[in-house]
């Protein structure tokens, strides 16, 4: 007895079940598949990532003596989600804060505005940097604060009071620090100056972390997986620059109460031995909590002690130029060596004059190097860019002369290993073209030729050029790292650049920048123990001339080429000259000499007075 | 001849499971899953047992069941009533009956006596499921037991035996009757749970408007089952989807109000239309599609009332938590929360077996019994856990099959009866675990561990293989 009407409703009950099935399914599906959300917070549960910091390499100088290390300190940490009970005044009491500040860390902490990567689930730094005492106060305090840990992290200390420049600092990451590397989260530190930032990912090591295992009730049960998912904390990796923190410190002394800058570089190796900056200030002003404040001073200071003048300031090169000059008209058959130019008190023509002082005329080049004559380098250059057999237009011929700058390390950074470097300025034909609407020749340009006009150069690359010329037509690019612990040097820092011009026709320019400093502008720094080969620069300014010297000595195995630059410093010779040469004796001989030391004091006591305008 | 083919999924789904209740009992540092200390191990002598009760039920005679169904019953129901007196309290229940070392749930075992029961009370000689007598009486063996286990204060367990509803409802009880339990249930469950959600500028309760609109589209898709009248189906659809979607935009746009008021007037308006149209035409179905549409409104009204002014605040609240409303973090929000966490977190193909962390960590309640299923789906992800449904599916269809194959109604409504259980117990406890149904703490077949639900299911089970084996000779 069947009955076909009711058997049909076996087809309604179990398509029912079916679709209910096939809808769990597909929610299973969505809940497992689609969305993350589920496995991370299921992470955040079950997993209390510890993490490890790593001990940050420390810095010495080349010498091999400690300039940067670290100190121990450490951070009160927060999970939101198991802070429950707390006494607040205690609490305030015990680390030393009151309600106001505690009420506003936390606030902060938890506005995901200001803390991108807040979780409740994951520590959040409340408090920094808690002194060995304070440490030892609240650690006893702890276990009734449930919620609160105790990180143990590292804060830099320095040993010099030098090189704030180089050096840079570490501070807790920013923002944006956050979003460009995955690596940092909030509340740790990065070198935010100087070879800090630069070697960043060598100093900073590995976070290491280890995976514990949590219970619904906040138990620790043991490590994940027998520490499998467990990552040692990698140390980082020492530096050792390839500052001499004796040149350096010489170099800050003579700077003191002067705006500009000195860089030595050894030449062989493109090291840089010194680089001062002025004003300047010491780097222990940026550790720890006081960075905040001593940060916004300096960076008010109208005299710019943050700014590093040797890579970022922008100055025109004066007569240190010239050097470029010659090497370029020689390289070009503009000029043989024994080309003679006339110059009677400068370079006038066709109603032009660029001034000049007085000196035999007419000159060829290497006397015209060792008396600075403006009038020589002037008709070099109008002469090579009138040269229309040779380029066919004035456009060919900048072009051509632009390359043999940028061969030579102008124009763009040169890429030493520090942050910020600017690439000065060496104009091109484009740029003469749209300033002056393709109507220019050699006449308008030619203060060019003498390192004025458009010509920028950073001082860095002024004590290049000194190193090029001691090299005779080579560089390796200037870097301050000497060493990084188990790592080899970028390959720009090893191997040579070569500049458009040959060896044989650098031999002149050395003569030239001998004969100055042997009976020329330069005497100031003949030294009696080594060959002193110079080049003075006094570069025209709207104030007071700024005073420059680039030089390198010994003349044939240089050691070390100097460029000092003082803003507003007047001729090369009243500050540039006497500073390099105590430069240059101070890293040749070890010391200065009794008499060299009286100099350096009497210099470090001079001040120019540069009014209250900003530079 | 025995269905091998049941018997093989029986095995699979209980192999599968006692691997689940390794993951979900596996502490740390515990490895042996045989000792007899641990949870796995019990497991593992829980399943011998059954195997061999299995082995002897498919033994017996067939005749035997019906014979002594009756008796059964009567012994069972007995000792449902003893266990609400000697049971002591476990968390808040009297159902565990303690001898020695060993605890009954007698509840379990209360399935198989009632769908014995009811399967030979209907299979009895001029049974007739539309004579009001014969459906009452049969209602009452299922309620009886029902009301029995509520006195124990296990309501989850007595729910189950809604599922005979099923049973019934093939047999011939009229569609409606399901129908309207079902549309009941809607009302009440959807009703409450999003009571409190407001929608249109915070001036209408999304829970309230849900149900009247329910309650228009069951009356119009009744219009249109039994009445077969197109065209009034299509004026009523116009007329109240066009004054609700006025009412909206109206609430949205201009002036927010209580659209459920509007909604109120479309359905008062459609019963009166019913009732015009069942005196007009003489159709008797417009009347009760009207009744119908009133019942709801009575229905919802009503379990408003009751909610808000008539029960205690902490009966209230434990519906609220029954049915995922309140949110509280020790309770029953909790629990559903960690179970989806853990689900969630075990991907396409899971963390492989005891690698789970969020069940081994005790972060889901009740890990090895009632939401074992997170188990599975942390360990073996979406892979395994779909697996794990569409085995119950296979099951439950190959019971659709043995059962309609049966030569008796004996055989049939039994078989319906078993295959319904099983499909209660997996949609409750699976939807509960997901986050889709009301938190009711029922086990899952052959996965939750516990000797009890495993016995009562594998009686339950191997009766109805033992009535099949014979259904051949029966034909003769």
């Amino acid at each position: 007895m069947k009955d076909y009407n009711l058997e049909k409703r076996k087809y309604i009950l179990a398509g029912a079940m079916i679709v209910i099935v096939v809808v769990y399914i597909i929610h299973l599906f969505t809940l497992q598949t689609v969305s993350d959300d589920y496995r991370k917070n299921a992470e955040s549960n079950a997993f209390l990532n510890q993490i490890q910091y790593p001990a940050r390499g420390v810095i010495y100088d080349r010498n091999g003596n400690l300039l940067v290390y670290n100190q121990p300190s450490y951070d009160v940490m927060v999970i939101m989600r198991e802070v429950q009970d707390l006494d607040t005044l205690d609490f305030c009491n015990s680390l030393g804060i009151d309600k106001k500040y505690f009420d506003n860390r936390m606030r902060i902490i938890k506005d995901r505005n200001l803390n991108p990567g807040y979780s409740k689930y994951t520590q959040q730094l409340f408090m920094d940097q808690l002194s060995g005492e304070e440490f030892a106060m609240f650690s006893e305090k702890l276990y009734k604060y449930p919620g609160f840990y105790i990180q143990k992290r590292s804060i830099r200390q320095y040993a010099t009071h030098h090189a704030a420049h180089i050096l840079g600092d570490v501070a807790e990451v920013s923002k944006g620090d956050m979003e460009e590397d995955e690596y940092y989260l909030p509340g740790d530190y990065i070198g935010k100056l100087g070879v800090e930032r630069s070697y960043e990912k060598q100093l900073r090591g590995e976070k290491g972390i280890q995976v514990l295992l949590r219970d619904a009730h906040g138990l620790i049960k043991g490590s994940y997986q027998n520490g499998e998912y467990d990552r040692k904390a990698v140390p980082g990796k020492n530096l050792t620059l390839t500052i001499d923190m004796e040149l350096q410190a010489l170099g800050e002394r003579l700077m003191e109460g002067k705006i500009g800058s000195i860089v030595a570089i050894e030449p062989s190796t493109g090291e840089v031995l010194c680089m001062v900056s002025s004003p300047n200030y010491d780097p222990d002003l940026m550790v720890g909590r006081k960075r905040g404040k001593n940060h916004l001073l300096l960076s008010k200071d109208e005299w710019k002690p943050l700014l590093n003048r040797a890579i970022m300031g922008q100055y025109p090169p004066g007569s240190t130029f010239k050097t470029s000059q010659g090497l370029t008209f020689l390289q070009e058959g503009i000029i043989t060596p024994s080309t003679a130019y006339p110059c009677y008190r400068g370079f006038v023509y066709a109603g032009l004059r660029v001034g000049c002082h007085g000196h035999g005329s007419p000159l060829p080049l290497v006397p015209a190097i060792a008396t600075s004559c403006n009038g020589y380098f002037c008709w070099g250059l109008y002469h090579m860019l009138g040269a229309k057999q040779k380029y066919g237009n004035v456009q060919t011929a900048m072009t051509t002369w632009k390359d043999y700058m940028v061969s030579m390390g102008f124009g763009y950074k040169l890429g030493i290993d520090l942050p910020g470097e600017k690439r000065g300025m060496i104009p091109n034909a484009q740029f003469y073209d749209k300033a002056y609407k393709s109507d220019w020749s050699g006449l308008t340009v030619i203060s060019i030729a003498i390192g004025q006009g458009e010509v920028t150069l950073a001082p860095l690359q002024i004590a290049n050029l000194g190193a090029t010329i001691a090299n005779r037509g080579t560089f390796i690019t200037p870097h301050v790292v000497k060493k990084i612990e188990g790592e080899e040097l970028d390959s720009i820092y090893r191997f040579p650049r070569k500049t458009l011009v040959d060896k044989e026709n650098y031999e002149y320019i050395v003569q030239g920048m001998r004969a100055a400093v042997t009976g020329g502008t330069c005497r100031g720094a003949n030294l009696s123990f080594t060959e002193v080969c110079g080049k003075t620069g006094t570069a025209q300014n709207r104030g007071h001339d700024h005073s420059a010297f680039m030089g390198f000595a010994p003349k044939n195995d240089p050691k070390i080429a100097v460029a000092v630059y003082v803003e507003n410093g007047g001729f090369g010779a009243t500050y540039g000259v006497p500073i390099g040469a105590l430069i240059i004796e101070q890293y040749l001989n070890g010391k200065l000499s009794p008499a060299s030391e009286a100099k350096a004091a009497s210099f470090q006591h001079r001040r120019i007075s540069y009014g209250s305008g900003a530079r | 001849m025995v269905d091998w083919f049941t018997i093989a999924l029986y095995v699979g789904l209980l192999v599968f499971g006692w691997f689940s209740v390794c993951g979900a009992s596996y502490d740390y540092g515990e490895v042996d899953f045989f000792s007899f200390d641990s949870r796995a191990g019990k497991q593992l002598l829980w399943i011998g047992c059954s195997f061999g009760l299995g082995f002897l039920l498919l033994m017996l005679e067939e005749r035997i069941y019906e014979m002594f169904t009756n008796i059964i019953y009567v012994v069972m129901m007995a000792l449902l009533v003893v266990t609400i007196v000697i049971a002591p309290d476990t968390k808040g229940s009297h159902s565990w009956l303690i001898l020695g070392p060993v605890s009954l749930q007698p509840a379990e075992f209360a399935k198989f006596a009632t769908a014995l029961c009811v399967a030979r009370f209907m299979n009895s000689y001029g049974f007739n499921i539309h004579k009001m007598k014969d459906f009452f009486f049969a209602v009452g063996i299922v309620v009886l037991p029902m009301l029995l286990i509520v006195a124990q204060r296990e309501t989850g367990s007595a729910l189950v035996y809604t599922s005979f509803f099923l049973m019934f409802y093939r047999e011939g009880m009229p569609g409606s009757i399901l129908f309207s339990g079902i549309s009941a249930v809607c009302y009440f469950v959807i009703g409450l749970r999003f009571q409190d959600v407001l929608f249109a500028h915070d001036s209408t309760s999304v829970g309230k408007f849900a149900v009247m609109l329910m309650v228009t589209i069951f009356s119009i898709g009744m219009v249109k089952v039994y009445c077969n009248n197109n065209k009034v189906v299509r004026n009523l659809s116009i007329l109240s989807f066009g004054a609700t979607g006025l009412a909206l935009l109206f609430a949205y746009q201009s002036i927010p109000f209580d659209v459920t008021y509007v909604q109120l007037g479309v359905i008062l308006f459609i019963v009166a239309y019913l009732v015009y149209l069942a005196i007009r035409d003489r159709i008797m179905n417009y009347a009760f599609i009207a009744t119908f549409a009133v019942c709801s409104l009575g229905f919802h009204y009503s379990t408003d009332y009751v909610m808000n002014k008539v029960m205690e605040p902490h009966q209230r609240i434990r519906i609220n938590v029954l049915l995922g409303i309140e949110e509280d973090l020790s309770g029953a929000g909790y629990n559903v929360n960690q179970s989806k966490i853990a689900i969630g977190s075990g991907g396409l193909t899971g963390k492989g077996f005891l690698n789970g962390t969020q069940t081994k960590l005790k972060y889901v309640p009740e890990q090895d019994t009632d939401f074992i299923f997170c188990t599975v789906g942390e360990e073996e992800g979406f892979v395994g856990a779909a697996g794990v449904l569409v085995g119950f599916l296979v099951l439950i269809l190959r019971l659709f099959h043995l059962a309609e194959r049966q030569p008796t109604r004996f055989g049939r409504i039994y078989g319906y009866s078993v295959l319904g259980i099983f499909f209660f117990h997996l949609f409750i406890n699976v939807g509960m675990v997901l986050g889709l149904t009301p938190v009711i703490g029922i086990p899952l077949p052959f996965f939750s561990y516990g000797g009890s639900s495993l016995w009562g299911f594998t009686i339950l089970l191997f009766i109805f293989l033992r009535i099949d084996a014979e259904r051949e000779r029966m034909k003769r």
